[in-house]
């Protein structure tokens, strides 16, 4: 959709009192349902490298066991001051670092599915990102990502080069594929650099449109429009709006990134980002301390991404995920080992929020994955699957999740 | 040089054979070698492809002296795993446990420099590859090198890898890729490397000696105690390093072959030990993969299942198809799958043999083949440096730019190695960077890398022709 019809768009009937300004405007969802099939919808994919621990992100804190199981890590009741948690439904509470995504939990635009994860048992963080991004658990030789099957499966009449962007300075396992996913960890450094001479853009530009070579000539073709488009969007004049403020570090600037391109209509539909630092084997900390500075990072960074993208949101769905929990009980350097079920994010204006998914398996000790790790009530390919589906508009999700009886039954809910 | 032209005549192919010889030799070069250097088309042209051909085939009798010149300041690359890991690995945990030990084990911080130190070796692995590359009289020995670690791929980054794999590369793959292929899988098979990579290491007859026996020491990794079996080398074994997935086996074969390797161990691998076999952890029962019986016992049942696979023809096939893939075109010419498969069969599967036919044949000279590949962004880099004699200082300038392109050395996560096909390599954001790059070394802004020749320009490295070779 082009930025002209998409103003014209957003001046029709129900949103103009999204425009008028008496909502947080994503959330008239309801009002963009009627031609929700008709527009583009977008997925911003984020991963949390290194295993973070779930139990500390999304805390059980009606489950007595949490607390027996940790006792120097554990992050308080919800009323038991600063650093206790942010109650979210009586039983689960944020980490209160996570306290900026709140308004979204409050606006039902945030869902969380707790339990979740892989079915395999591997607790090394490389096999584990590996069947993530695959989304073949226990299958290594799977050559393609899931989200790379996905752009394969749907095939868009009129694709631009921004298709598919990973803001990351390789392009990640989840996006490999045949399909034409690009990785560029700076939109500013996306164009023909200098050289001896100042034109050398316009020299390779006619030289792969005269060459005979139809592979490379396609795909310089493609590049060179997409240096143009940047150029038009000026990246390095944007402006957050709404009062987004994205913190410094690379994963803050990795989503201003992301929003910009959204913002510039350039046919960007799937994106994704990645953030590390969450392998706490020691000196974890709780509300305060190492996995509190991360999440701080994390959760600035996303609310500045929902708020910057305001109406936008509407169409777009941030997914997070991690390879796997860790254990339920602390270790002796107040740190968390590997581990096994997580919890994952989705906010959205399709997102039916406010809602903790999956069944809570218990922490008590027969009730733990081999005694000690958080059990899996979700697949994780369930969650991708409702995505692909009731989001970005698939309607045979099976060559996506090959080896997988892919099922709605499944699904854990998230859309309407 | 009438050689080829012969065959042609002889096999009554109708296939269009590059015309001249100029054509041909520089066909041969950006094959054989990671491209063209100045001069060497005319020295090639001088002796003849046929001689140039037998040069390469026999790496053993050109020197190289000047390559050994440039890494001779590499002081890990002949270490065994055992040296690195004592020498670079050893400090850290050792400053670890002495934190525990003082109960500060919550305040430890790593010594960044220290850190720094530990990726010595990986760091000096990756700039011997790109020298050797780009300076080795050996040419085809180093595309050879490329694609068998390649075939066999171990990645740097999971775990104890990252300090195994100089010793891999030197004593698994390097001494075979001229050789017998049984050779090279059993040096892959026993090498703590893949062990590792694989977790082979770890997977045990869940009936074993050692579950009667509990305190007999088994080490832990990553809280994984080894439990039971573990299939994963006994897959990929079969489809990737062997058969290839169609190769006729199935589950019940992938089971079969993890339990004949039970037992396939390392001795201590987070101090860089060696390869070890632990008749407790075996599996001593009778195997039937493939049709055969294997009931060789104790260690000896892993080196039957690999005689049977080394041997299988869907293993010569394979192999024939990957190589010719390589060497040809990403549509392999399937005459030419046939004959370089049977040479494998007929020679016990020696890759000399193999590569002789390839290079050799009708197809390998064949119009269509001509520029047919799409350089890897190791090769572009490489080659680029080739072209305009560039005398590199920092390996690491190099490194880094190829691992920007898209194929971070020594880093391909899965164990299918990275693809050797055009679409894995094409995309706006590579090809964007190639011309960035071009145009950086010929203009002298690569800190470390001094070009002097005005020719190839940067505008002549990011053209389309040189993408393909």
């Amino acid at each position: 959709m082009t930025m002209l019809s998409r103003r014209v768009f957003l001046k029709n009937g129900a949103f103009t009192l999204v425009s008028m300004g008496f909502a947080p405007s994503f959330l008239a969802r309801t009002a963009y349902a009627q031609g929700a099939r008709a527009r583009d919808k977008q997925l911003i994919a984020i991963f949390q490298r290194g295993a973070v621990d779930g139990l500390s992100v999304v805390v059980p804190f009606g489950d007595a066991d949490y607390y027996r199981a940790r006792p120097s890590i554990a992050i308080q009741r919800p009323g038991s001051g600063n650093d206790a948690a942010v109650d979210l439904d009586g039983f689960f509470g944020f980490n209160p670092r996570l306290a900026p995504l709140k308004p979204f939990w409050d606006q039902h635009a945030l869902a969380i599915v707790h339990a979740c994860g892989s079915p395999d048992a591997t607790r090394s963080h490389f096999d584990a990102q590996d069947y993530m991004e695959t989304a073949t658990p226990g299958v290594k030789s799977t050559s393609d990502g899931w989200l790379n099957r996905y752009l394969q499966a749907r095939q868009l009449e009129h694709q631009t080069p921004f298709r598919a962007v990973s803001l990351t300075q390789q392009l990640p396992r989840m996006l490999q594929g045949t399909a034409p996913a690009t990785a560029m960890s700076q939109l500013s450094q996306f164009d023909i650099r200098g050289g001896q001479s100042a034109s050398a853009g316009a020299t390779f530009e006619s030289l792969y449109a005269e060459a005979r070579d139809r592979v490379l000539g396609n795909t310089a073709r493609d590049a060179f429009d997409a240096i143009k488009m940047l150029k038009g969007a000026d990246p390095s004049r944007y402006q957050p709006e709404h009062g987004a403020e994205y913190p410094r570090g690379p994963f803050g600037q990795a989503l201003r990134q992301i929003a910009q391109l959204i913002k510039a209509d350039v046919g960007l539909e799937v994106a994704f980002a990645d953030v590390g630092g969450w392998d706490t084997h020691i000196n974890q900390g709780s509300a305060q301390g190492q996995l509190a500075l991360r999440l701080d990072d994390f959760a600035r960074g996303i609310a500045a991404l929902v708020t910057d993208l305001g109406d936008r949101m509407a169409d777009v769905v941030v997914l997070t995920m991690s390879e796997f929990g860790r254990a339920v009980n602390e270790n002796g350097n107040r740190g968390t080992d590997h581990g096994h079920g997580n919890a994952m994010m989705a906010i959205g204006g399709g997102v039916r929020g406010g809602k903790v998914y999956g069944r809570w398996p218990g922490l008590s000790i027969e009730r733990r994955y081999d005694r000690r790790d958080l059990a899996i009530t979700t697949d994780f390919r369930d969650v991708f699957g409702e995505v692909v589906v009731r989001h970005l508009g698939v309607n045979d999700a099976r060559p996506i999740f090959p080896g997988y009886a892919i099922s709605s039954a499944r699904f854990p809910g998230l859309f309407a | 040089m009438t050689a080829w032209i012969a065959r042609t005549l002889l096999f009554g192919v109708a296939i269009a054979v590059l015309p001249g010889d100029d054509a041909a030799v520089r066909h041969a070069v950006d094959r054989l070698s990671f491209g063209a250097r100045a001069g060497d088309v005319e020295h090639v042209k001088a002796i003849g492809i046929d001689r140039y051909l037998d040069e390469q085939l026999h790496p053993e009798r050109l020197p190289d002296a000047g390559l050994d010149a440039r890494l001779a300041e590499f002081t890990t690359l002949q270490l065994t795993s055992r040296e690195i890991a004592e020498k670079f690995e050893l400090p850290q945990q050792l400053a670890r446990r002495a934190a525990a030990a003082n109960g500060n084990a919550s305040d430890f911080k790593p010594n960044p420099a220290e850190q720094q130190r530990a990726n010595t070796p990986i760091l000096e692995l990756q700039e011997q590859k790109v020298l050797r590359a780009v300076y080795s009289t050996r040419q085809l020995q180093e595309v050879l090198v490329d694609f068998w670690f390649n075939h066999f791929n171990v990645d740097a980054r999971k775990g104890a890898d990252r300090f195994m794999l100089t010793e891999y590369e030197r004593d698994a793959i390097r001494p075979h890729v001229l050789g017998k292929f049984r050779d090279l899988l059993g040096a892959t098979a026993k090498s703590p490397a893949m062990l590792f990579y694989l977790d082979n290491w770890m997977s045990v007859d869940p009936n074993g000696l050692h579950v009667a026996f509990p305190r007999a020491r088994i080490p832990l990794q990553n809280q994984n105690a080894p439990k039971g079996l573990n299939e994963n080398y006994g897959r990929e074994l079969m489809e990737l390093h062997t058969l290839g997935v169609d190769g006729g086996y199935t589950q019940q074969d992938v089971t079969e072959v993890a339990r004949a390797f039970t037992g396939w161990t390392i001795d201590q691998p987070r101090q860089g030990g060696g390869f070890r076999f632990d008749p407790r952890r075996h599996d001593d029962g009778k195997k039937l993969v493939l049709g055969h019986v294997v009931n060789g016992g104790g260690q000896r049942d892993g080196e039957q299942v690999l005689e049977i696979l080394a041997k299988h023809p869907s293993t010569a096939r394979f192999i024939a198809t990957k190589l010719v893939r390589r060497f040809v075109s990403d549509t392999p010419p399937p005459a030419l799958v046939d004959r370089a498969a049977a040479r494998f069969k007929a020679t016990d599967g020696d890759l000399r043999e193999v590569m002789r036919t390839i290079l050799t044949s009708t197809e390998f000279f064949a119009a269509e083949a001509y520029h047919a590949k799409v350089k890897t962004p190791f090769e572009f880099v490489v080659s680029a440096a080739r072209a305009t004699d560039a005398e590199i200082h920092d390996a690491r300038v190099l490194v880094r730019q190829i691992a920007e392109l898209g194929e971070p050395l020594y880093q391909c996560q899965p164990p299918t190695g990275y693809k050797d096909t055009a679409d894995a390599w094409v995309n706006t954001g590579a090809l964007v960077g190639r011309m960035n790059f071009g145009l950086a070394l010929a203009a002298n802004k690569l800190r470390g890398v001094v070009v002097s020749n005005a020719e190839p320009d940067g505008v002549a490295l990011g053209r389309p022709e040189f993408q393909r070779r």
